[in-house]
């Protein structure tokens, strides 16, 4: 028993594979970078009606930095709050960069990395699970991963300031879908060009947390 | 027993048709109407044959427009007043689930702020719309538009009748109008009242350029175009304000490889690529 109360699951997610769960309100997830600067490609959806999908420009309107960090409020499309960060050993992740695709990649480093795999197909094969389609598809929380964004409005990703075994804990403030798309991005550093495990555990949740 | 009040001149059919047929010319001294139709009648200045205009209108603060729009039209938006928050939406016309995508469309550019050249990207690494001309400056793609419940939050109301309506919800209405529902209203762009990102991260809303700022986009691919003027959402003024919004679209022409634009870098060169063949296959290029 610790302080996030019992553990209901721990799982870990292979390299370059998707992962979700339905976590009841109250319920906390902590994603662990096992090997460190592994991007967590999120996404999350109001588990009794998947229209209300996480909405970075809303979490954005939320807070007062472009960046997420403790006691950063995921919320939907309707301004509603999905999920809270409570507990973050890195302390920054992005939400402006999105997710990596096929179509993207060839945008960003050439027609020839067309082929290789990328979030998009990960991400559309686990909302398909749940009887979503393209149209869910949006845009996503990347965590540990280093997106700064310059005074001149260049934006970048950049090396990983995460490590091996830190983690990150969201609670969930309603009944959340939540999806991963653990990164198989390797044309850029947000994997630290090579993708790599994370751990999801589930918590029954806590009265103090 | 119902008592029947005294006839007026709208007590009969004949009498309600002619009051309703009566208002066209009554409103045409009272001043320029919310849309001009047909659109070439329209009586501003643009560098192309008023023959060529396509859509003439004028957004009202709190109101929405949309247009499905040929590959090749050129958009100019304009702040009559210098309080307009114009929200773009963007789909592919035949295909709209594929749609602007604001995360890419930062992440492939390198850049958060818009300005000549930049290429409103899809999800599927093509070209919907790219921006020829700009003398505002004042552009956000990070922070989107507001939500019912913040609207009620700020100003008490988000309703699209009521004084402050929230942007997602004008969204909804335009985008019904298009076959289009709530899955379909992804994160947008809006343009004339800015937003600037400091080292730490943190936002400053820098608001207007004043009275009179445009951006002309032109669109390279069909499109559905959703537009919304309401208020920033990081708008940090007590008041829901949102001035009228002017749209003239007129025929143009797309991209093509002879424009310096499309090698103007790499990444938007690819780009350029992937719609031309895209276009070709479906027959529209």
């Amino acid at each position: 028993m610790s302080d996030f109360g019992v553990e209901i699951s721990r799982e870990t997610v292979a390299a370059r594979a998707p992962w979700s769960a339905t976590l009841k309100a109250g319920q906390i997830l902590t994603i662990v970078d096992v090997d460190g600067n592994q991007a967590v490609d999120f996404l999350a959806y109001d588990a009794a009606d998947t229209s209300r999908a996480y909405s970075a420009q809303a979490t954005l309107q939320g807070q007062s930095s472009v960046y997420l960090t403790v006691g950063s409020v995921l919320r939907d499309n309707e301004y509603d709050p999905l999920l809270t960060l409570i507990a973050d050993e890195v302390g920054r992740h992005d939400t402006l960069g999105g997710a990596c695709s096929k179509e993207s990649n060839t945008l960003r480093y050439g027609h020839h990395t067309y082929g290789q795999h990328a979030c998009a197909e990960n991400f559309m094969r686990e909302i398909s699970r749940y009887g979503m389609g393209k149209r869910d598809h949006v845009s996503n929380v990347n965590w540990y991963m280093n997106v700064p964004v310059d005074p001149d409005g260049a934006l970048g990703i950049v090396d990983g300031i995460s490590a091996p075994g830190l983690s990150l804990s969201l609670r969930a403030e309603k009944d959340t879908l939540v999806l991963v798309s653990n990164c198989p991005q390797i044309n850029n550093p947000c994997n630290g060009f090579d993708p790599s495990r994370a751990e999801m555990i589930i918590w029954s949740g806590g009265a103090d947390v | 027993m119902t008592t029947i009040p005294a006839a007026s001149s709208t007590s009969t059919t004949a009498g309600a048709k002619a009051h309703a047929r009566a208002q066209e010319a009554e409103a045409a001294a009272s001043g320029a109407p919310d849309a001009v139709v047909p659109a070439e009648s329209w009586a501003g200045q643009i560098a192309a044959d008023k023959s060529d205009v396509v859509w003439a209108e004028t957004v009202a603060g709190g109101s929405y427009a949309h247009r499905v729009l040929a590959a090749g039209s050129s958009v100019r938006l304009t702040d009559i007043a210098g309080d307009a928050c114009a929200s773009v939406l963007l789909y592919n016309a035949d295909a709209p689930w594929e749609r602007l995508n604001v995360a890419d469309t930062a992440k492939v550019q390198w850049q958060v702020y818009t300005a000549p050249g930049q290429l409103l990207l899809s999800d599927q690494g093509r070209v919907l719309a790219s921006v020829v001309d700009d003398t505002s400056g004042h552009h956000d793609i990070l922070y989107g538009t507001s939500a019912e419940a913040r609207n009620v939050e700020r100003y008490g109301d988000g309703a699209p009748e009521g004084a402050s309506p929230a942007g997602r919800e004008l969204f909804a209405v335009a985008a019904a109008k298009n076959g289009l529902g709530r899955r379909d209203i992804a994160p947008s762009m809006s343009f004339f009242q800015g937003v600037t990102i400091d080292a730490e991260g943190s936002p400053t809303f820098t608001g207007s350029s004043g009275p009179g700022g445009s951006i002309t986009l032109r669109t390279e691919m069909p499109v559905i175009m959703l537009v919304v003027n309401a208020a920033h959402p990081l708008d940090p003024r007590e008041e829901y304000i949102a001035s009228p919004l002017e749209i003239v679209a007129w025929r143009d022409r797309r991209t093509d490889p002879s424009d310096p634009r499309w090698v103007a870098t790499p990444e938007g060169r690819r780009a350029f690529e992937n719609t031309a063949d895209y276009l070709k296959g479906r027959g529209i290029a």
